[in-house]
This record gives structure tokens, sequence and C-alpha cells, in this order.
């Protein structure tokens, strides 16, 4: 039997609406068919991280107005797509984040000091890359989909059935490189799942200034990859989708291209002011939106969270932000001897040079 | 031991990369089946398969983008910009990503990538197909910048290249793809990845070139030759790492000379090389140290390139301002010789 053309469109456009499974005052609502609902376990584990996850954000912001980080991307309102996008992956799995996703960094198990490490102001990303199997946080903004492309093809190549998650945000997809990496994805079917967290602004620039779209899920559709638009403060939904479009990799089905509709509730940066360009109501009908809130309320409801595990997420969460702290508070030390050493693997006759003459400078006589 | 030209060292030297390490794998536009429009791959997929010598879509920051995430995870990639002025996409990545990774991960993650540009002019090319985009890399810190004279350095330092734990920009200089020479796939006693060749011993100046430059100072040397005048020819093989010791050595002994390249004048690597030869050889120096340059234009049109190309005259009427008639400075030549 011949397949249509229709069918072959049908089955790459995303639903005409979000995917949602909760309501924003937590109730349950029907979802499509298609996306099974997460199992409770998952849910709670995922509750307990998007917690976690919200009170390290916090301190981190904290932590720029001690000056213990040169700055900070706030990622609070998005912690369902945060800690979905990670919860999905198993460990031989990548992710490929944006300067955004440190809280993604720390529910995949990463040192929350070495995942500060690059906003603390040092020269490297903190991590391990090829330990975690986490890419170092992408400034430039889109280029790092490609390479999420490029890993997923070595993966597949290799014979491993590892998945590749690429994050980024609803203005990097305006960037070229962002077309790029759906189009190389699609021609060469890689298992790579590119998850949008759409947070409504770019810095300061309005969606509606960003794309004339109806959906970023829909750019996907020119380039042949399977895509779909979900609710991102639904971790249920989510976590459903997310699901989805890893299987849909590993299975050798090719790229799958995920828009979560979340909203970005602090500034761009701590350095920034939203004031200047948003509107407080609008901040506010998000508030009622929250994905942490909406969690909680649905799994309560369920029978699946009391009292008792509440307190303990949040107990759990202070500890946490209490050792970040304390760790971050301690004053380190960067050598600035070892800025030479990983230019290359072997130093150029001409940087042991330079390293020399900055040796002799920092440690001349009248310093 | 093979008469070759600078295409085939090249084809021969992936074909041989290819065969001994599987990790090795070569893409780019039009690489596959029809062997890159200078048939630079030719026969590549043929003898190992489209899963390790393929074609792109045609977009090259994809090409480099898709070759880091290889590298990362565990290949080495050889990538091929089909021309100079259109591998301008993929800057971005070679600039933020292709040279920084090793420095941003603490030396955790290397990328041995070769990212291939057929480079310059001197064929006929249209516009955007003849730029001498060269300085653009080697001024950024991370990449290794090399680019070939001759078919056994073509073969040796992509062999190397290929090899090296670090990204590699390997420009290949059109017009001397078609150039034949001896060239030894068996014997590696003459590679020089890092290391400046003397091409030509000479007493009476230094000239130093790369690249397409190289045939052009070695044409200037026979000329200046038949007047008298022995000059000494320094192919610098890699631009960087820079070999100064070698440069440095022959400037010494000569006292004067002359940098050559094909690129326009202003900004380049000729400039760099002048002033790292004034810096270490002041006291040796006889003359100012002059370039032989492009002029700062836009590569012009096939009809106008004899005007824009240094040729061999150029680099005479430099040698001739190199005052060789001037009073030698005998106090100065005393203070080198104390």
């Amino acid at each position: 039997m011949s397949v249509t053309h229709r069918q072959v469109v049908d089955d790459l456009l995303p639903s005409p609406v979000p995917v949602r499974f909760v309501a924003e005052d937590g109730t349950a609502v029907e979802p499509p068919a298609g996306y099974p609902a997460p199992e409770d376990e998952q849910l709670r584990e995922a509750y307990r991280r998007m917690v976690l996850g919200r009170r390290f954000d916090r301190q981190a912001t904290a932590l720029t107005k001690q000056g213990r980080l040169a700055v900070y991307p706030s990622s609070r309102g998005q912690e369902a797509c945060q800690i979905a996008g990670v919860l999905v992956l198993r460990q031989n799995d990548w992710l490929f984040p944006t300067y955004r996703d440190s809280m993604a960094l720390i529910a995949r198990g990463i040192d929350p000091v070495e995942a500060l490490t690059l906003l603390r102001g040092d020269w490297h990303c903190g991590y391990d890359p090829a330990a975690t199997h986490v890419a170092p946080q992408c400034t430039p903004l889109a280029t790092h989909t490609l390479h999420a492309v490029g890993l997923a093809e070595a993966l597949r190549r290799k014979g491993e059935d590892g998945v590749v998650m690429a994050f980024i945000g609803d203005g990097g997809t305006s960037e070229g490189d962002f077309h790029e990496a759906l189009n190389y994805a699609a021609v060469l079917r890689s298992p790579v799942v590119f998850l949008v967290q759409n947070n409504q602004y770019a810095i300061s620039v309005p969606l509606a200034r960003q794309t004339a779209a109806p959906a970023l899920a829909y750019k996907g559709i020119g380039y042949g990859v399977r895509s779909e638009q979900v609710d991102g403060n639904d971790l249920v939904a989510t976590l459903s989708v997310l699901t989805a479009a890893v299987r849909h990799a590993r299975a050798g089905d090719g790229p799958f291209l995920v828009e979560a509709h979340t909203y970005r509730m602090d500034p761009h940066t701590n350095a920034d002011d939203a004031g200047r360009y948003r509107d407080p109501e609008e901040v506010a009908r998000w508030e009622a939106a929250d994905p942490l809130a909406r969690l909680e309320t649905y799994l309560r409801d369920r029978g699946l969270l009391d009292a008792e595990s509440v307190a303990s997420a949040h107990e759990a969460a202070e500890e946490f932000a209490s050792r970040v702290r304390e760790r971050m508070n301690a004053d380190t030390r960067t050598d600035p001897y070892e800025l030479f050493d990983h230019v290359f693997a072997e130093p150029t006759p001409q940087l042991r040079e330079q390293r020399a003459s900055l040796t002799a400078e920092l440690t001349s006589p009248e310093d | 031991m093979a008469a070759m030209t600078m295409a085939q060292a090249l084809n021969t030297a992936l074909r041989d990369a290819l065969d001994a390490d599987e990790r090795v794998l070569v893409f780019g536009e039009d690489v596959g089946p029809l062997g890159g429009v200078f048939r630079i791959t030719d026969g590549l997929t043929k003898e190992f398969g489209e899963e390790r010598c393929f074609d792109t879509p045609l977009a090259e920051a994809g090409i480099v983008g898709l070759a880091v995430g290889m590298a990362m995870g565990g290949f080495r990639p050889v990538v091929e910009m089909q021309f100079d002025a259109f591998a301008y996409p993929a800057f971005e990545q070679i600039a933020s990503h292709v040279a920084k990774t090793r420095n941003r991960t603490r030396g955790r993650l290397s990328l041995p990538i070769v990212i291939r540009i057929p480079y310059a002019g001197g064929i006929g090319g249209v516009e955007h197909h003849c730029d001498s985009s060269e300085a653009y890399y080697a001024h950024t810190p991370g990449l290794k910048v090399v680019t070939p004279a001759t078919p056994d350095d073509a073969y040796w330092l992509l062999r190397d290249a290929i090899a090296d734990p670090d990204p590699v920009i390997f420009m290949e200089p059109k017009r001397l793809y078609w150039s034949k020479g001896e060239t030894d796939p068996a014997d590696r006693r003459a590679a020089g990845f890092g290391r400046a060749a003397v091409r030509r011993e000479g007493r009476d100046a230094t000239l130093v070139a790369y690249g397409p430059g190289v045939p052009v100072a070695l044409q200037a040397a026979e000329a200046a030759a038949r007047d008298g005048v022995d000059l000494e020819v320094v192919d610098l093989r890699t631009l960087v790492p820079f070999d100064d010791e070698t440069v440095v050595s022959s400037v010494r002994g000569t006292g004067r000379c002359v940098v050559v390249q094909e690129a326009q004048g202003f900004a380049g690597v000729g400039a760099e090389v002048a002033a790292r030869v004034q810096e270490r050889c002041f006291h040796s120096l006889a003359a100012p140290v002059l370039r032989v340059t492009g002029f700062d234009i836009p590569y012009p049109p096939p009809k106008l390139e004899h005007a824009y190309l240094p040729d061999a005259d150029r680099i005479l009427d430099a040698v001739d301002r190199l005052q060789f008639d001037d009073e030698p400075d005998v106090l100065h030549l005393d203070r080198e010789a104390s």
C-alpha cells in the first residue's frame, strides 16, 4: 500500500495545540493518543528533582549578588523542561546544553561547583564531558546543535544505541546552525532529539518578533523532521512527549523536534532588567501556570505525594543549596600559567616563550 | 618513490590514512562519487564505502559542526571546504569551537579534525573562488595551519595533520595541484610538520615563502643567480606552529630578508614573519625586511589576476631594494662579532 503525501506530512506535523496532560490548576486533562502516561515513581522522582533544581537556581542567582558568580542565567519557571529532558536519558546518552541549562546539569548528576565553574568566571567548563556525557554548556547560539548531530552520528556509526539530546531556546531557532542541524539530522537519520525551550524571550525580544511560524515546532516539517509541541510547564506531558521522542530516535527512526512552551520567570541574567521590556501582568499570568505547583497539586490529588514527602524534598533541596553556598564561598586560586597548557596538546615554542614571559612578569620583585 | 602531482599526493595521503585508521572519515560537498571538484577524493567512496567517504548537504557550518561532534565521539574527520571563500559560513564553528574546545574543556576533549581548504588564485577562477584566507586561521589560537608547496610535502603534511591530536587547517594551493614532484609515501624522512624547509641555499638574502609563493620565490632565485645574486629560499610549510629557528638561522646567515606571500599584504602572515625576523635578527640585518604581497584589493577577476599575483619580477625588484650598494655598517658588524 502506498503512503500518500498527506500521510507523510501528517506523520511529521506537530499537534495543532501543545500536548497537555495536566491543566494549570493541576487537574488532569485528556491527552492526545500516542503519548502514554509516565510511571508514578518517575513523576515522584521528577518532583524531587524539580524542587532541588529550583532551589539550586535561586542559590546561584544569590551567589551573583555576593560576587561569587560572574553572571547567572536563571531557568526558574523552566523546571519541567530541564528535568524531563534529563530524566528521559540513559547513562550512555549525551546531553548538549546551553548556558541556561545549569539545572539540567545538576539533574544529570554533575557536581554543582563544577557546573558553575564557567559562570564563576573561569576559562573552562568545569566538568569532564567525556565522563559525564554532557557537552560543555554552549554560549554561542545553536552551534552546538550541529555537534549534537555529529555525536549522534558517531554513536550510530559505532553501532551504539545511544541518543543525543540537544537543548536550545526560542531565539536560537532563528540561527542558521539550527536549520543546518535539522537538515543534517534528517538526511543522515541521526538519533538526536532537539528540545526547544520556548521561554518566550530572547533576552528582550519576544517570540512574536522572533518568528512568524504558527509554532516553533513547525520548523521541523520543512526538513522532514518529526515534530511535536508540548506544554513545557506540564511535567507529565513534557516527560511523556520526550520519552516518545527519545524512543523514536533510539529505534533508528531519525531525529525528533520538540517545542516546549514555557516561560523565563527571571530576567535573562542577573545583569538584565526585564522591567524594560515586559509587563508585570504577563509575568503574573505565567506565575499561575507554575510547573512545580502544578505537578505538586496533580500528584497530591492522585495520592502520589503527601506532606511528608513534600517536606523531605524541600529539606533535601535546602541541604543541597547550603552545601553549594558553602563550597562556592571558598576562595579558589586559578593558575594563570595553565592558560597556556590547553591551547594545543603540546604547547608550540611560541606559547612556551609567552608562558615564560608571563612567569617573569608575575614573579618580578617589583610586584 | 614516484613522480606525482600534488593532487595525486593528497589523494594518496587520504587513501593511506583511511586504510591505516578506521576512525578516519572523509566528508564534504561533492567529495563522494564525484571525487571532489578538484578530484582530491577521487575513488575513495568506491574503495572505502559511503560510511567512510560521503557527501553532505550543502552547508559549510554544518560540515564543520558535524565534524566537531564526530570528533567528540571518537572519529577523526577530514573535511573539505570546496573553495577558500566558501568556507566563511564555517568560520564561527572553526573560531568558537574547533579552535577552543581543548581549552574550554581543560584538555579533556581534543578535536583531531583536518579542514582541507583549496586556496589562493592563479587558476583563472571567478569571484569568490581565489581568496587567500590563511591569516584568518593563523590568527586564531588553537588552530594549526599548514600549507604545502611540493607533492611530497602535501603527502606527509596531510598524513601528519590527520594523525595530529589538534585541529589542522590544511590550505592547499590550487595552482600547485597539477605540479609534479618526486613523492615517497614509504619514507617519512622528508616529513616536516612544524619545521620550515630550506629549498635553496644562498648567501646574499633570504626569501621566506609558503604555499603558492614557493615556486615563484625559487624562480626569482634562479633569475637572481644569473645576475650573480645568491638567494636562499625558505618554505615555511606550517604557518602554525611557526618555525622561528629555521627562519632566524637563515636570515642571520644572509643578513637580508624578503617575505613573499600571495595574499593581500595588510595584517597578513608576511607582516608577522617580518616582525619576527626584525625582533630576532636586528643586529644581523643590513637592510629593512621587505614584503612582496598581493595588493589590498578583493581578489581580481581572472582577466586581471596576472596584475595582482606577486611574480618573480616583483620579488627581484624587492631584492634590488635590499641596499646591497650601501656601505656596510662596520661598527654594527663589530658588535655582532664580539
